[in-house]
């Protein structure tokens, strides 16, 4: 009796098993580098997990809309360490991910693109802002999450000029980066009619960031490096490396406000948006996460979202289905910015609205109104199709 | 000849026996965490009562005793008694209640947790959570089949319309549309579920039997970029016959002719315009206008704005019922 009933158990078992469709499993990769960029301000420090907390919730999020439709997503993490090679690591993501989210600087993710160029795997930068990965640098296997410096400094630029706030002091730091955003912003006041009275250099000499001594001997520093200047509206900074920018609001000789690199900032997501549903967004980020959601986990969850969204629409989790349809003239993502976004067809860069903030709460968002153009305001951002000098390939 | 004057008379007679509109519309305000009371036969406001944290979802109960409003941040939908004007009493709702739906019978009530990925079904009579459906990501719309037996519940961040069963409360379908759906609506003769995408801008015409889609509304402004059209509310004649679309910062209510799904006019109303409500005589269809705090008064036949009331801030939801 106890043996039929036993068989009996093990033949249902057997039969669910045969039946019940096994769910498309869609694996992700996601390739930074370890460790932590040290920032000037100890409340920005960044976390470990910065970035791909934010693909964690967007595979959760996925995986939501996923049990309706068969498909299961999963993330496989790698940490590059210094001297670890780019190309090498991909590669062995690629073995099981048919996409990867990249947070690397620009030549280690151009290593990790062309490595994997004949592979068919799909990359997303979600970290790098070099405008030349998106111009003489671009790649086909390369969609753009993260905005551009161009498209930052246009942010920018366009605000200040609405704020009819024209004379810049340009402040730049003496490292490389550094350089490049400040020839975003000339870029970005010549193209919307902004004045760059001076321009002055802070040079990096080195020395500790964090002391005991605090900011008595900052507090006499920075009035005296900013004094005697032009007539000014606006301070602009331009300190990707961390030296100087954030010392500079409250301390300028004149009473001037801070932009740029501290003071009003031009940055993709905040944890301080609440509009159009962010709030949502925000919620479930700290629900998932235990600390507020940045720009790069911002970016990173808009990326496994483009992938989830095109898994549900091609109903396939082939890396080829789903790369022709997020290229295709009809793809858009949502992604709590108030209206859909879309690639830019010339260099595979996600087209999005940039916030201004100021650390505590969103002062504006650009594209500003009154500026125009005849395919999408958001192309006022960054570099456009006339200009580009990306060929696909 | 006798038969018209007969005819005039009877038309006469019956027009003068047909008491006024005597119909009160009430309006959650989202940012000012109050209801707006209005009075629609004079068009003023009449009273702003004072309700929970970010109000929003706002339906007439059945018995049309009460009103019940969905107040998100303070997990709870609130009971104004429709005769003294104040909030009497709360009810269970699951945490961060958004919309709600009610079944005919006025005994169940579907509330939708936008925080939570849920719907909880609610006893309006043990007034208790019996039970709760875990849908997508981000669930908001919520609508009934005229039968009772589909509960429709749109998810937007998953982009789907999952079909619910109301007795086993089990999910049976789910339809993908367009990015980031807000609203659904079933026509009376249940051919057709129409489904909001405020992001893609559409909405969807599925068909309820079939689950599958048929059809797509998409509009068309000149002059004005398509990124700003963004349907949310949808309200239909009880004739089936003509749709109304609220388009968010279009700044709009697009009209549609329902049988073809071609729109036929579009009216300028105030900023941001997302929810709506017909009077019961359907004379008239009032829209929410968040942005610019206002309701904007539609005449349905004369299809021409009428009036704009001034009323909270952000307003959002609207019901509307006979007084009391």
């Amino acid at each position: 009796m106890i043996r039929w009933l036993v068989s009996a158990i093990g033949l249902c078992i057997v039969a669910t098993h045969a039946v019940a469709a096994d769910p498309i499993e869609i694996g992700i990769g996601y390739l930074g580098q370890a460790g932590v960029k040290a920032k000037l301000s100890l409340v920005e420090q960044p976390a470990e997990n910065d970035g791909i907390a934010g693909a964690r919730l967007a595979i959760e999020d996925n995986n939501t809309t996923g049990k309706f439709l068969d498909q299961r997503f999963s993330l496989q993490e790698i940490r590059l360490r210094e001297g670890e090679d780019a190309a090498k690591a991909a590669t062995e993501l690629a073995g099981r991910n048919g996409f990867i989210i990249l947070d690397l600087p620009a030549d280690a993710m151009l290593k990790a693109a062309d490595a994997l160029r004949d592979r068919g795997t799909v990359l997303f930068n979600a970290g790098s802002i070099d405008e030349r990965l998106r111009e003489q640098d671009c790649r086909a296997n390369v969609i753009h999450v993260a905005p551009t410096r161009a498209m930052l400094a246009d942010a920018l630029a366009q605000y200040l000029v609405w704020k009819q706030w024209k004379r810049w002091l340009l402040v730049v730091g003496s490292h490389d980066q550094d350089k490049l955003y400040a020839e975003a912003l000339r870029r970005a006041a010549a193209r919307f009619g902004a004045r760059i009275v001076q321009e002055r250099t802070f040079e990096d000499t080195g020395g500790a960031r964090r002391t005991d001594s605090g900011v008595t001997q900052i507090q006499r520093q920075m009035p005296v490096f900013t004094q005697q200047a032009p007539a000014y509206d606006v301070l602009v900074a331009a300190d990707e490396s961390e030296v100087f920018a954030a010392y500079l609001p409250y301390r300028t000789w004149d009473p001037r406000p801070v932009a740029g690199s501290a003071g009003l900032v031009p940055r993709s997501w905040d944890a301080s948006l609440d509009q159009w549903g962010a709030i949502q967004m925000q919620n479930r980020f700290v629900k998932l996460n235990s600390r507020r959601m940045t720009a790069l986990d911002m970016q990173a969850w808009t990326a496994v979202r483009m992938i989830g969204e095109a898994t549900s629409r091609t109903k396939s989790g082939d890396p080829k289905a789903v790369s022709d349809f997020i290229k295709s003239a009809d793809f858009s993502v949502a992604a709590f910015k108030g209206q859909r976004l879309t690639l830019r067809d010339w260099n595979l860069q996600l087209r999005q609205p940039i916030l201004l903030v100021d650390g505590r709460m969103v002062v504006s968002v650009s594209p500003q109104e009154g500026f125009l153009h005849q395919v999408s305001e958001l192309d006022t951002l960054g570099f456009d199709r006339p200009e580009t000098k990306c060929k696909l390939r | 000849m006798w038969r018209r004057y007969l005819l005039c008379g009877l038309i006469g007679w019956i027009a003068a026996a047909t008491p006024a509109h005597a119909f009160v519309a009430y309006v959650s305000n989202e940012k000012s965490n109050t209801v707006t009371v209005i009075d629609t036969d004079k068009w003023v406001v009449t009273k702003t009562i004072k309700v929970g944290q970010r109000p929003r979802g706002i339906e007439f109960a059945r018995d049309g005793k009460s009103v019940l409003v969905a107040v998100g941040d303070d997990d709870k939908i609130e009971v104004i008694d429709t005769a003294t004007l104040e909030v009497v009493d709360s009810l269970p709702s699951g945490p961060d209640p958004e919309r709600f739906a009610q079944d005919a019978a006025g005994k169940t009530l579907y509330v939708a947790n936008e925080n939570d990925n849920t719907v909880t079904v609610i006893d309006l009579e043990k007034r208790t959570r019996i039970g709760d459906i875990q849908v997508g990501v981000e669930p908001e719309g919520m609508a009934i089949s005229p039968d009772g037996k589909i509960l429709i519940n749109t998810s937007e961040t998953t982009n789907m319309a999952h079909f619910i069963d109301t007795a086993t409360r089990e999910i049976v379908a789910n339809v993908l549309v367009d990015a980031r759906p807000r609203f659904a609506a079933f026509k009376r003769d249940s051919s057709e579920l129409w489904v909001s995408s405020e992001i893609g801008g559409t909405v969807s015409v599925i068909d309820p039997a079939k689950r599958t889609i048929t059809g797509k509304i998409k509009f068309d402004i000149p002059g004005l970029r398509r990124e700003a059209i963004q349907p949310v509310g949808i309200g239909i004649t009880k004739d089936d016959k003509t749709a109304f679309i609220a388009l968010g910062p279009a700044n709009r209510v697009a009209i549609v002719d329902a049988a073809s799904h071609a729109v036929t006019k579009y009216l300028l109303v105030g900023q941001r315009v997302w929810q709506m409500a017909f009077t019961p005589d359907e004379k008239y269809l009032l829209v929410t206008n968040g942005v610019s705090n206002d309701v904007s008064v539609i005449d349905v036949a004369a299809q021409k704005v009428i009036k704009t009331i001034q009323v909270g801030e952000l307003p959002w939801g609207i019901t509307i019922a006979a007084q009391p």
